[in-house]
């Protein structure tokens, strides 16, 4: 295979590991049933803060490379984990709406972001250094795409099975999926529900600022405002949906938006090219991709388009392509729930 | 309920919000080593020093109250129109449009000013269509498709503005050229430059908007289909005509807003001219439960502290952005204790809950639930 083609097809892994970590946080926030609606501001501040921390602790010499990145990595997380915290207080114990606080929150992150970075914008700071996995990148093909990267994509990836494992093996996550499907009966089974919420939007909230992380340390290394990772808070809420709530599906949705943002800004910076012929045409409508997919997506996935298409197939395939395309959320996503 | 305790209460539950996110504000400003007083000096005198302020504190207000109203008006039906920025922007680029291709004699430039601001309104309901159609027909949420459409928007203008409409000098992508003088809406004087016929269209949507809402059948649908979809269904009312003329409603509104914008505040077509307030005037309506009585209120304040944080860069070397971080926090803040106030010191709220449609409960795959949900009896 070619080799320009296969290290590009390694960077879409590399510059979709922050959507994929935040989208699986939400997975699992909004499994638990709490929608945690502030990750573009939530994504912002954290990476803005764990930048700022990563490159005060560099300045200052106290602690050396790896330990300024760990650093950054846990004071995004903390800004991730607290923004759901709140959330998730403010719908359980204060019963507000959680999207009206979410929402509130996602614009008061970005305001905060743009104010606390002002002193941090456009200046070097620590980096996550690239780290091939001995043997594995030896493997053809798929040693370059998935095992010449750093150490966040291969948490990625463990994150994914990991999550899978919990939903779908283990009983923890068959009380987490219940706490999100029927509390009430959760409840009456013993399960502390409010509790494991709390425990399941501060975890996913800590993925999201780890996401956030992944930008500043990473990915669109520094800071910048506008922030570079604008609208991907949005996007990870989207993919999430598309995912259908399931970690593989999920991943798979990150990497698609991932690549479809590289195919456009390759051909933006080296044309197209069908047939040997020049394609002319303004590229910066390119950047109208990725928006697209997001409603084609969702239009697919939650609308009755799909299931009016469906209509016209044969019996057979109808199911299966029905189970393979829809997806429903979990029961009591955005409820609230209260004990008698 | 009238108790002075009640009352002391009520009071406190007022202030605190509005304590406590000013003392988070000075807290930020002074870790990043300036004088708290120095910037309510900053904010005050960027905002009131002169009549020439006060009309630009008017210039905001325009189009967030046009905005706030407008959103009173989706939320009512249980609509959480986050693509209100892209709906004004969608105006923006219309009247835009007509502003460069509509070529009329200057004695006719009042005629242009109207057709102008159609132009806009058809934009602005346009955009807001589409994302009730999207909702409504193909079941994707409104916030997803808002947030994508506004996206949408900004990159279209981009493309039009280094395009299309570039200057003939030094085309870039900072903006088009200015409009010709007959479409650019007059100042009312130098001294107080802010444009009188829009300030009366404001009023004019703000009596219009408070009839329809509480003394028409469309208002009282609307409130229907806001608190309880299933039963308004179930009670004949025609919920996804109801939804949609929200949007549409909201959309002309918002688009108005944006002429304003380009034929006024900047008198050409620039990149991200709606420039926040769309999501602005969603923190003004939160912050009411909301109440459009005292919208045009809550914007004068929150358009004051816009202005006023302009100074904050030339006199403080400060980042406007504090004035986000500030309205930000007091809305946060009025939420939560609203919520601190109905849970542990209940029998204590007036009787707003009334007057104050519930936040609608969207589902992320577009449906708006309508099981019955699990509310404690407190």
């Amino acid at each position: 295979m070619n080799e320009e083609f296969l290290n590009t097809l390694s960077s879409i892994v590399g510059t979709a590991t922050p959507l994929v970590i935040a989208s699986l946080g939400e997975t699992i926030t909004e499994r638990a049933g709490v929608v945690n609606l502030s990750l573009d501001g939530s994504l912002a501040l954290a990476a803005v803060l764990g930048f700022a921390a990563a490159r005060t602790a560099q300045e200052t010499g106290a602690i050396d490379a790896p330990m300024q990145i760990a650093l950054g990595i846990a004071v995004a997380m903390l800004v991730g984990a607290l923004i759901a915290t709140l959330v998730g207080f403010s719908s359980i114990k204060l019963r507000r709406d959680q999207v009206a606080v979410g929402f509130v929150l996602t614009l008061l992150a970005a305001e905060l972001a743009r104010f606390l970075g002002a002193d941090f914008t456009r200046i070097p700071g620590p980096q996550i250094k690239r780290f091939a996995i001995p043997l594995l990148e030896d493997i053809p093909i798929l040693g370059t795409i998935f095992f010449e990267q750093n150490l966040l994509v291969y948490f990625s990836y463990i994150l994914m099975f990991g999550i899978w494992f919990w939903l779908f093996r283990a009983r923890g996550g068959l009380t987490l999926r219940a706490i999100g499907e029927r509390p009430e009966a959760a409840y009456a089974r013993g399960a502390q529900v409010q509790r494991l919420r709390y425990w399941y939007t501060f975890f996913g909230g800590a993925l999201v600022g780890l996401a956030g992380a992944a930008y500043s340390l990473n990915v669109k290394p520094g800071w910048s405002s506008p922030p570079a990772m604008q609208g991907d808070g949005w996007i990870a809420l989207a993919i999430v949906i598309f995912g259908g709530w399931h970690p593989f599906r999920v991943v798979l949705g990150a990497y698609l938006f991932a690549a479809l943002r590289a195919v456009a800004s390759y051909i933006q910076t080296n044309g197209l090219f069908i047939f040997g012929q020049e394609i002319n045409f303004p590229f910066v409508l390119l950047n109208t991709l990725p928006w697209l997919l997001m409603i084609v997506t969702l239009l697919i996935v939650s609308g009755g388009l799909t299931e009016r298409l469906l209509q016209y197939m044969p019996r057979a395939v109808q199911r299966r392509l029905r189970a393979f395309l829809r997806s429903d959320p979990p029961k009591a996503l955005g409820a609230r729930f209260e004990m008698e | 309920m009238n108790s002075p305790r009640a009352l002391t209460i009520r009071i406190a539950f007022l202030l605190l919000p509005i304590a406590i996110s000013l003392a988070i504000g000075a807290v930020l400003v002074i870790a990043v080593g300036r004088d708290p007083l120095e910037v309510v000096d900053a904010l005050w005198k960027g905002a009131f020093k002169d009549t020439r302020k006060i009309g630009g504190v008017v210039n905001f207000w325009i189009p967030l109250t046009l905005v706030s109203i407008g959103l009173v008006v989706t939320f009512r039906a249980g609509l959480w129109n986050i693509g209100v920025e892209g709906q004004m922007m969608m105006g923006a680029l219309f009247a835009s449009w007509g502003a460069q291709y509509i070529l009329l004699d200057e004695s006719l430039s009042p005629l242009l000013h109207v057709m102008l601001i159609a132009l806009a309104a058809l934009g602005g309901m346009f955009w807001g269509g589409v994302v009730g159609l999207l909702k409504i027909r193909l079941g994707v949420n409104e916030i997803f498709g808002g947030v994508a459409l506004n996206a949408l928007v900004n990159v279209i203008s981009i493309y039009l503005i280094s395009g299309p409409w570039q200057p003939r000098i030094g085309g870039s992508a900072q903006g088009t050229e200015p409009f010709p003088t007959p479409a650019l809406l007059p100042e009312f004087s130098s001294r107080f430059p802010t444009n009188i016929f829009m300030i009366a269209l404001v009023i004019a949507a703000f009596v219009i908007v408070m009839v329809m809402l509480n003394a028409t059948r469309w208002g009282l649908n609307l409130k229907a289909v806001g608190k309880n979809m299933r039963s308004a269904l179930l009670l004949g009312v025609a919920t996804e005509r109801a939804s949609l003329s929200a949007f549409l409603v909201c959309g002309a509104l918002a688009g108005i807003a944006g002429s304003y914008r380009v034929l006024f505040t900047f008198d050409n077509l620039r990149p991200l001219a709606s420039g926040g307030i769309g999501f602005l005037g969603l923190l003004v309506v939160l912050l009411l439960s909301i109440r459009l009585l005292w919208v045009p209120l809550i914007a004068f304040a929150f358009a004051a502290i816009l202005t006023g944080s302009t100074r904050l860069q030339i006199a403080l070397q400060l980042d406007s952005s504090l004035a986000g971080v500030l309205q930000g926090l007091l809305v946060l803040f009025v939420i939560l204790f609203h919520g601190v106030q109905e849970v542990f010191f209940p029998g204590t709220l007036g009787d707003e809950d009334e007057s104050s449609a519930p936040h609608p409960k969207p589902l992320p795959n577009g449906s708006v639930s309508t099981r019955p949900h699990k509310e404690g009896g407190a």
